[in-house]
């Protein structure tokens, strides 16, 4: 197995509408110009394809029956930072006013990658630590959590599916909602995505549910397939000389 | 200290020089051992037995012939065969392997003999059984993989030989013991061990113990089961041998060895809301001397330390371990590649060794800001962390290990490669585990990377690397310089070169 060359650009008519953020994006973020083999390096790849690529490992990660905890983290930490570097002047508006008006909340939610991406993750992992609950037997001598920490909280599989919802409690960071309002996500708004009064169902229910509302239309396929075969296309055997 | 006046047998001599004492018999203890070049030999390549029983069986080839000759490749190698972790016991007698079928297999030192003081250091199959099966949580309907995540000995006690095996999320006891006597001239069986009808029976004698065939036998003793939601990445022997730990991604439990319903949660990080979870548990393990302190690291870096006395639940840390993040290696794989996958406490319980991705780090334990030695193992991927993100190998788990005296460190990495520091000579060696390049009792070549210009002739350059053939798994015999190194399927054992 070679390591490919790098990642094909991406998007490209996206690019020319915004090529001062690309310029900055692209720069430094993942060369280290202190080593020799940056002079021999790759065109400058897009820090797009590096998101598709984190989405689309995401995305495969929370398919599996039992994903891998630690690759899972690791791989939503990296993508917060892919997508709040791409955004790097925007200033984070204040956290400590309330919660907004539902409608709007829902609606830059649902507008954002992020907040997609967090409720596929969020929704997933409350349905892990929900079905702990249900499995374990005998239970452990546990500690129920050290005095002090709030027991639960709102009731598992709720609190994850009110998360498009109002009045989350902060489920997610706030001064992500403001970050994506001017990003085109087109390519995310798929019934993947669908607000809990749709694609999503109440009350706690594990993988099979979630499955559903995940099931993408054709024209989303195509467009993941396309990455797909476009970052496979990339593995390919040096060529000579190298 | 024994090791250091052991040193001075040799003082004078050059560290690569004889290990031998001078009547040629073995020196009992490796010492301020070098790592330098040329002194390391390939004693034997091991092969899982049911590889071995598919050979014997088209070749009528003894078992025990084979796994102390040299094999060509084969190719039966599946899946289940990989080598998934590798432990010597306390004595360095027996060394245990687990894979992804679920099976442990454990080899056993050959006896020295005078005549044959080359064959030092081999070791032959000793037992073999399956530990973990495949199952199902019908609840979750969730597949549980058999792979073996972990295996740990137990000190000797008596002459059973006890160690812990554990998959994703059972931890199993497991008793190998010996068995070369049997009881013969029952009264109420015959010699087949048919019934005998008790009215026949005129004359009562004695059953007596009479000499067999050495067999050996592997039983499970406890089953401690359903105490994590979460994948084990870890267990540890206390130091007071009666307790021990296993860690999963959030949570380390405590337990008794006698006691299989119940464990005690020492350790918790999971988040009221999980939509809070940015960090999660990757290593944990008892100090060498201490029963009450332990350490765990996690996916951002970080090494905490512990002390049970301080609280029943240890969700504060009595030390926290942190190097500050270099801003000039800043990148979007900074978390990914800090993220520690093993932590080791050195026999001497002063230190303790972690490895991410790209180093080797020695802390002391009385300084928590920073590492106090760091050792590259690869740097050379700093600059290609896109790709081994894009092939997910920046996600590989490699493991380290101390040598006998705490001198020299060993870890794996990627084109069957593995790398020793020693900490005293600051010296470093590449070495190569694989068929080609190597001849039983032949010395190790130690290899080296080329990271940019011109090639020489021994060298490899980066983009050649295969990245399939990653060394994860590595030991130390805990007083002699042999270690066993998993590639894959196979187990190398080497030695160091005995004139």
């Amino acid at each position: 197995m070679m390591l490919s060359k790098g990642l094909k650009r991406k998007r490209e008519e996206e690019e020319e509408e915004e090529p001062e953020k690309e310029a900055l994006a692209v720069d430094t973020w993942w060369l280290d110009p202190r080593l020799p083999a940056v002079a021999q390096a790759p065109p400058a790849v897009p820090s797009n394809s590096l998101l598709d690529l984190s989405v689309l490992k995401l995305h495969h990660s929370l398919r599996q029956s039992e994903p891998d905890l630690r690759h899972l983290v690791l791989l939503v930490n990296t993508l917060r930072r892919i997508q709040a570097s791409m955004e790097p002047e925007a200033t984070l508006p204040s956290v400590p006013s309330p919660p907004e008006a539902p409608g709007v909340a829902a609606d830059s939610l649902l507008a954002s990658s992020d907040a997609a991406l967090s409720a596929s993750m969020a929704s997933l992992l409350e349905d892990l630590s929900h079905i702990e609950g249900l499995s374990q037997a005998p239970q452990p001598l546990v500690d129920e959590g050290p005095p002090g920490r709030p027991s639960g909280g709102a009731p598992p599989g709720l609190g994850a599916l009110d998360l498009l919802g109002p009045a989350t409690g902060c489920l997610l960071d706030d001064e992500l909602e403001g970050l994506f309002e001017d990003i085109d996500t087109s390519m995310y708004d798929s019934e993947l995505w669908a607000p809990a009064s749709e694609g999503l169902k109440p009350g706690p229910e594990d993988g099979p549910g979630k499955e559903e509302g995940l099931e993408l239309d054709e024209a989303q396929l195509d467009y993941l397939l396309d990455v797909l075969v476009g970052t496979q296309a990339l593995e390919r055997p040096p060529g000579p000389g190298r | 200290m024994a090791l250091n006046q052991a040193s001075q047998l040799y003082s004078g001599s050059d560290r690569l020089g004889p290990w031998c004492s001078p009547t040629g018999s073995p020196a009992p203890l490796s010492c301020e051992t070098g790592c330098g070049e040329g002194s390391w030999i390939l004693v034997c390549r091991l092969l899982v037995p049911t590889q071995v029983s598919l050979l014997s069986m088209e070749e009528d080839i003894d078992t025990r012939k084979i796994n102390n000759s040299f094999l060509r490749d084969h190719s039966y190698a599946t899946e289940a065969d990989i080598i998934s972790t590798v432990e010597f016991n306390h004595t360095g007698e027996l060394l245990a392997t687990g894979d992804k079928g679920g099976r442990v297999v454990i080899f056993q030192r050959e006896q020295e003999s005078k005549n044959q003081v080359h064959r030092r250091g081999e070791y032959n199959v000793y037992s073999t059984f399956q530990s973990h099966e495949p199952e199902f949580d019908y609840l979750k309907s969730l597949e549980i993989e058999e792979k073996i995540n972990k295996i740990r000995w137990l000190p000797q006690q008596n002459a059973a030989y006890f160690l812990l095996s554990t998959n994703d999320k059972t931890v199993k006891l497991w008793k190998v013991s010996e068995r070369d006597k049997r009881p013969e001239g029952y009264n109420l069986k015959d010699e087949e061990g048919r019934l005998r009808d008790p009215a026949t029976i005129t004359t009562l004698r004695v059953p007596v113990l009479r000499p067999m065939d050495l067999m050996v036998e592997a039983t499970p003793r406890r089953v401690f089961a359903n105490a994590h939601t979460y994948h084990i990445n870890s267990i540890s022997v206390n130091s007071d041998y009666e307790t021990y730990m296993s860690a999963d991604d959030l949570r380390i439990n405590l337990w008794n060895f006698e006691i299989t319903n119940q464990s005690f949660n020492i350790v918790d990080i999971k988040p009221a809301n999980m939509e809070e979870l940015t960090e999660v548990i990757t290593a944990a393990e008892f100090h060498p001397h201490h029963c009450n302190t332990f350490v765990y690291s996690s996916s951002k870096g970080t090494i905490r330390l512990c002390d049970m006395r301080a609280s029943a639940l240890c969700d504060r840390h009595t030390k926290f371990f942190e190097e500050p993040e270099d801003p000039s290696n800043r990148s979007f794989f900074s978390e990914i590649i800090s993220s520690i996958s093993d932590v080791k406490f050195s026999h001497s319980g002063r230190y303790i060794m972690t490895r991410d991705y790209l180093t080797v780090k020695v802390w002391d334990l009385n300084m928590e800001n920073r590492p106090i030695e760091t050792y590259q193992v690869h740097d050379y991927l700093r600059s290609k962390l896109c790709s081994l993100y894009e092939n997910d190998c920046i996600f590989d788990k490699f493991e380290c290990v101390w040598n006998g005296s705490d001198s020299v460190i060993m870890t794996g990495s990627y084109n069957n490669f593995f790398r020793m520091f020693d900490r005293n000579t600051k010296r470093d060696v590449t070495l190569e585990a694989s068929r080609e390049n190597s001849k039983p009792r032949a010395i190790l070549k130690p290899r080296k990377v080329c990271v940019g210009g011109k090639r020489r002739k021994d060298e490899i350059s980066v983009d050649s690397l295969d990245f399939s053939k990653k060394i994860l798994h590595t030991a130390w015999h805990p007083s002699e310089n042999i270690i066993a190194v998993a590639a894959t399927n196979n187990l190398y054992i080497f030695q160091d070169k005995v004139n």
